[in-house]
């Protein structure tokens, strides 16, 4: 890792953040958050509420209007080397095999050979995927594809992911699966999460904190703290306690949806 | 077995043609020095073999050259165009006119310029073969998923490396297309500059030179070999692309795979 880490300021940290397009739509608006290390928050509400956008400021895709946003008390793109992004598509590259793909990051780092096949061979074991290391992205599921962009995201061992509705192209019980799967790595790995999703049951099952956008501009309308107990697993689905905080979410984004 | 039925259709096709193109010869008493008939043909082709072999690969060396030199400078300004758009703007209008360049007319003025013979007319080919490779390119350069240009910029990369690691892979099935519309027509390319700047020695060029020479000469029937032979040609540069594109793209491009049902 190259950035100088500091444990005492917060991992991420929104401060009056407003961004404006160019021709003067405000997609959010004076939004602030803090989001400590090891938290793992969950944006939802209706399209148009700015939830990829706040991804992309904090990642340093796209430069804020106003307000600033400090990862790890640095600039976004400073703190690049912290953060991994993984899309709503897979965005594999089809000219590469699965290896090829996930050991992208540590090639244009000019990373070693060796180095390199070694942590690749790592994360593809990590996200059940070995067997498929030599094929190529069209001969993959859906799943499968999703399982090589997270270990892409892996490989150079960031602290932060941003992840912007990786399983919304995804059949339920792929999603479930997958969901399950990314809690036992963030239980091991401890990053902080930043996910973007449409659905309320995934977002109470992930988070920790889940905030809801209202739209036009983008702000935040409701933040709800998660209190399920860990390990979570497909069992804490059938949960009162969950069931509980999932109509506590749906409520509150219903009254988001209201004109 | 598909296949082999194939063969023999278009072996039996083959046949019926010919014997229709004889019958009509017979039928119509068509003299030889119009139209000879098949047989004719195939005599020609035996006794002037070496001569139209001579004049084949010149026509082929300098279609070829051509073809690879447009896409060298057509790959090249491509790339010149996706970097910066403002170049792109300005000059991508330009390289529409080489499309609509009569090449006939400007062909005796390229000799001028470069003296007549072979240099001439592959300057002839590549500026007929230019326009498809530059347009192609360009479009799959800059037609990549703005996702996959978030993921390099995540991961640091040089502008360097997003063109030769992410636009140009992305713009093979592109290029490849441009090459194939360009190779088709590099050998009418080296035929048309062959019709103006053939040949520094008389009787000996291309087949574009032997064609009007043969014509000169009304041998009609070693004209229809030369005709037959340019064909082969032309259909030599499209396999070979054809092959080059599949051998590039199998692996991964969905227009290289072979089509199952559903």
């Amino acid at each position: 890792m190259v950035a100088n880490l500091n444990s005492s300021v917060p991992e991420i940290a929104l401060n009056g953040v407003t961004k404006r397009f160019r021709k003067g739509a405000i997609a959010v608006q004076n939004i602030s958050l803090t989001i400590e290390r090891g938290e793992f928050v969950t944006f939802l509400g209706p399209s148009g509420c700015g939830k990829s956008t706040l991804l992309k400021l904090v990642s340093g895709l796209s430069p804020v209007s106003e307000g600033s946003v400090l990862v790890n008390g640095m600039t976004p793109e400073n703190a690049r080397s912290l953060v991994s992004f993984i899309f709503q598509d897979a965005t594999l590259l089809p000219w590469r095999t699965v290896e090829q793909n996930v050991g992208l990051g540590m090639e244009l780092e000019h990373a070693a050979r060796n180095a390199r096949k070694e942590r690749v061979a790592k994360m593809l074991d990590l996200v059940n995927l070995s067997h498929a290391a030599k094929s190529y992205p069209r001969e993959l599921s859906g799943g499968m594809k999703m399982r090589a962009s997270i270990a892409r995201a892996l490989v150079s061992r960031p602290r932060i992911l941003l992840m912007d509705e990786p399983f919304a192209a995804l059949d339920e019980m792929t999603r479930d699966r997958l969901n399950e799967e990314l809690l036992r790595l963030y239980a091991e790995e401890k990053w902080t999460v930043l996910f973007v999703t449409h659905s309320v049951a995934e977002a109470v099952f992930l988070s920790t904190r889940v905030v809801i956008l209202a739209a036009h501009p983008g702000r935040v309308a409701h933040e709800i703290n998660i209190d399920l107990p860990w390990p979570r697993t497909a069992e804490t689905r059938e949960s009162q306690a969950f069931e509980a905080q999932v109509t506590q979410a749906s409520r509150l984004l219903r009254g988001v949806y209201q004109p | 077995m598909k296949k082999r039925w194939l063969i023999l259709n278009s072996i039996g096709l083959f046949a019926c043609l010919v014997g229709v193109w004889s019958t009509i010869l017979a039928l119509a008493h068509i003299p030889a020095y119009i139209l000879p008939g098949p047989i004719a043909v195939a005599q020609a082709l035996h006794d002037r073999f070496p001569s139209l072999l001579n004049s084949l690969w010149i026509t082929a060396g300098e279609a070829a050259g051509g073809l690879v030199a447009s896409i060298a400078v057509g790959v090249a300004v491509a790339m010149l165009f996706a970097q910066w758009r403002g170049i792109r703007q300005l000059v991508f209008p330009y390289t529409v006119l080489l499309q609509t360049v009569p090449i006939v007319a400007i062909a005796p003025l390229i000799i001028n310029w470069v003296g007549a013979g072979v240099f001439a007319v592959t300057v002839v080919t590549f500026i007929i073969c230019l326009a498809p490779i530059i347009a192609n390119t360009t479009q799959g350069l800059i037609s990549v998923d703005q996702n996959l240009v978030h993921l390099f910029l995540m991961y640091k990369a040089t502008p360097a490396q997003i063109l030769f690691r992410l636009r140009l892979p992305n713009a093979l099935p592109n290029l490849f297309t441009g090459i194939r519309i360009s190779a088709g027509i590099s050998v009418i390319g080296g035929l048309t500059g062959e019709l103006f700047a053939g040949s520094t020695r008389v009787g000996e060029g291309g087949l574009g030179y032997a064609i009007i020479y043969a014509n000169n000469q009304m041998e009609t029937a070693y004209l229809f070999a030369l005709v037959l032979a340019a064909t082969a040609l032309g259909f030599s540069f499209f396999f070979i692309v054809m092959f080059l594109e599949w051998l590039a793209l199998h692996n991964w491009h969905e227009s290289s795979r072979p089509q199952t049902a559903d």
